[in-house]
């Protein structure tokens, strides 16, 4: 077998084993809950019948594998279980389905994110790749310095700058997000447009130094300066020598950022009341509605892992060394 | 042989090499320090001395509730007061106090489960250290913040719970770096011969190994605690953190954010919910400062060249 396809399907086969055992934890949530969590989530007036129906709904009266067996089948068909806000002490069930409660909401993830992915990486990769080339000049050091300040900082810090400089001081931009499902598209963008700009200037700043660093360290490797020691023109070097080899560092950087826009967008959603799914869960930690924790949990996972894997394959693709083996 | 007047570079190269305090050395290495760690220096040291004597510095008490709700500055409360008449001023300062002693904790803890095991892994190798490895892989492969809601919503929000959570799932990070820099040092002689003389697993970590890796551990845990310090202040900005009504940056961000919306008519009010999100940043970018010296100097580390 090639080596690459042998490398590509190890990489998978280890993505999926940590995607195995992260549902393992995930779902181990609820075995450390402690026992009297249905009258938590009941009422105190629950007559014993309810708790006993609720448990028994649970399955509480199984054995934890049996269980875990039932909540992935039901998860790989897409059925997350059912919320437990809704529930009355008097057995009335007013319950939603996990999935409607996160199907609407995930798709304003989506949108938030990839909107701020669009604009925030090419930029980022301008930003880190012009530094790294005229580095220690003026612009390295201010682009560098602005960055820097803006990494040290809470995302909530950034986001009500914005708030202030762009809602509160000039009314440019809405500093309420709520977006519906009939939103128009435009309409859509623009008011998303400030929990968007805040996602990027922390991305863009991570994303840019970390450009830069792998840039750096690529020119400063004895093949390139041999390159230019030849004579060869500089965009022959960075096109023909360089760039093979920085594919890599650079989707790197790329996947570990849009799995960090993963978990800023909680923060970044509760500032601005964005209805997406880290405010969902945000609200479920609150009100401790653990199916819902779990179902944000594991999407959140999810993609943290399924971006780290695919920056994984695709560098083992295109890494010279492997593709032509000695 | 030397001459009182003028220099005498074989006077000076005589000289028996003067044995300088631990004082004076480290006056030495400070002296030669970039303006921006001696900012980065100054910044900590203003916030300790705030922390700990909060009590003394504070106008009012924590919680203490004045009868003018949203009062604006100047006057008897310098930053006004929040939705409920606190003195804002007060609480800054006895948030110092809370926000930073409890990522320090949590840092200290993070570092003794993290580094404790990564030693362990490090020492014993074969099956722990395997065990070890693949367990924190698991735990790094979930966003620490999505992990640290999670648990939080098992535990319930206190701060007990919360610097144990943060801490666990921090120390994964610790055990990765003070695992990989052990095994270097765990292949050296004298720690085979520590083992041949028969020191217990104890004292090769303390005696043998530890004193040699502090430089990036050192380095590390002002990173770490920036990590955890922005990490409590997103959880408790979330209002899953730290409660209230004990003063903490996080959560006042967000009792005070609705003011943010006057800023038109008052810009001092306007500010007000920026300055504790303001006091984290600057903590932290001059925790970043002195950790760059810190690491330039210990392992000559430099940017580029």
């Amino acid at each position: 077998m090639h080596p690459v396809i042998r490398t590509v399907l190890q990489r998978l086969a280890l993505g999926l084993m940590t995607l195995f055992f992260v549902s393992i934890v995930i779902f181990s949530g609820v075995e450390m809950l402690p026992g009297d969590f249905t009258q938590a989530v009941l009422g105190q007036a629950a007559t014993e019948e309810t708790v006993a129906a609720f448990r028994r709904e649970l399955g509480l009266d199984q054995p934890s594998y049996v269980r875990y067996i039932d909540w992935i089948g039901g998860v790989l068909r897409g059925d997350f279980g059912t919320s437990f806000s809704g529930r009355a002490a008097s057995g009335i069930d007013r319950s939603r389905d996990v999935v409607d409660l996160i199907g609407p909401r995930l798709w304003n993830t989506m949108f938030l994110a990839s909107m701020t992915a669009i604009v925030a990486v090419p930029l980022a990769l301008f930003l880190g790749i012009t530094a790294a080339l005229y580095r220690n000049s003026i612009y390295d050091r201010v682009v560098n310095a602005t960055t820097l300040a803006t990494i040290s900082t809470p995302e909530f810090f950034v986001a009500y700058i914005l708030i202030l400089f762009l809602a509160a001081l000039n009314p440019v931009f809405p500093s309420l997000a709520n977006v519906s499902p009939d939103t128009v598209l435009s309409e859509r963008i623009y008011r998303s447009a400030l929990p968007s700009m805040t996602l990027a200037l922390v991305i863009i700043a991570h994303m840019m130094r970390m450009t830069r660093a792998a840039i750096i360290n690529l020119l400063a490797s004895p093949y390139i300066e041999m390159a230019r020691l030849k004579g060869l023109s500089s965009s022959r070097v960075i096109l023909f020598h360089a760039l093979p080899n920085a594919w890599a560092p650079i989707v790197n950087v790329i996947a570990f950022n849009l799995a960090y826009l993963v978990v800023g967008v909680v923060v970044v959603e509760v500032v601005f009341v964005y209805p997406g799914v880290g405010q969902l869960m945000v609200d479920a930690v609150t009100t401790r509605d653990i199916p819902v924790v779990q179902a944000c949990a594991l999407i959140f996972a999810a993609t943290y892992i399924v971006l780290n894997l695919s920056a994984d394959i695709i560098s083992i693709v295109t890494n010279p060394r492997l593709l032509h083996p000695r | 042989m030397s001459t009182s007047e003028g220099y005498s570079a074989k006077d000076e190269v005589g000289q028996v090499r003067t044995r300088r305090t631990w004082l004076q050395r480290t006056w030495i290495e400070l002296k030669k320090a970039p303006p921006t760690a001696w900012m980065g220096m100054i910044v900590i040291s203003v916030y300790l001395l705030v922390a700990l004597f909060a009590p003394i510095i504070a106008p009012y008490g924590e919680a203490e509730i004045t009868p003018i709700p949203y009062a604006p500055w100047g006057g008897d409360h310098f930053f006004g007061t929040d939705q409920i008449g606190r003195d804002i001023l007060s609480r800054l300062i006895f948030g110092a106090r809370n926000t930073i002693g409890i990522a320090l904790a949590t840092t200290f803890l993070a570092f003794l489960i993290g580094g404790g095991f990564a030693l362990m892994a490090a020492i014993s190798r074969g099956w722990v250290d395997q065990v070890l490895s693949r367990f924190v892989d698991i735990l790094m492969a979930i966003p620490s913040l999505i992990f640290a809601l999670m648990l939080l919503s098992i535990f319930g929000s206190n701060v007990i719970s919360l610097i144990c959570i943060i801490a666990v799932l921090d120390s994964t990070r610790v055990f990765r770096l003070t695992r990989a820099v052990a095994m270097n040092v765990v292949v050296m002689e004298y720690v085979e011969a520590a083992k041949l003389r028969g020191e217990g697993l104890g004292w090769i970590m303390r005696r043998e190994i530890l004193p040699n890796i502090m430089p990036p551990l050192v380095a590390e845990f002002g990173l770490r605690f920036c990590f955890v310090f922005l990490t409590i202040a997103a959880l408790s900005f979330l209002g899953v953190g730290i409660q209230p009504p004990t003063a903490d940056w996080g959560s006042m961000v967000r009792e005070n954010a609705s003011l943010i919306q006057f800023a038109q008519f008052d810009l001092k009010a306007g500010i007000t919910p920026l300055l504790p999100a303001a006091a984290i940043a600057i903590l932290t970018i001059a925790v970043n400062f002195v950790v760059d010296w810190f690491l330039m100097k210990t392992s000559g580390l430099r940017d580029e060249h």
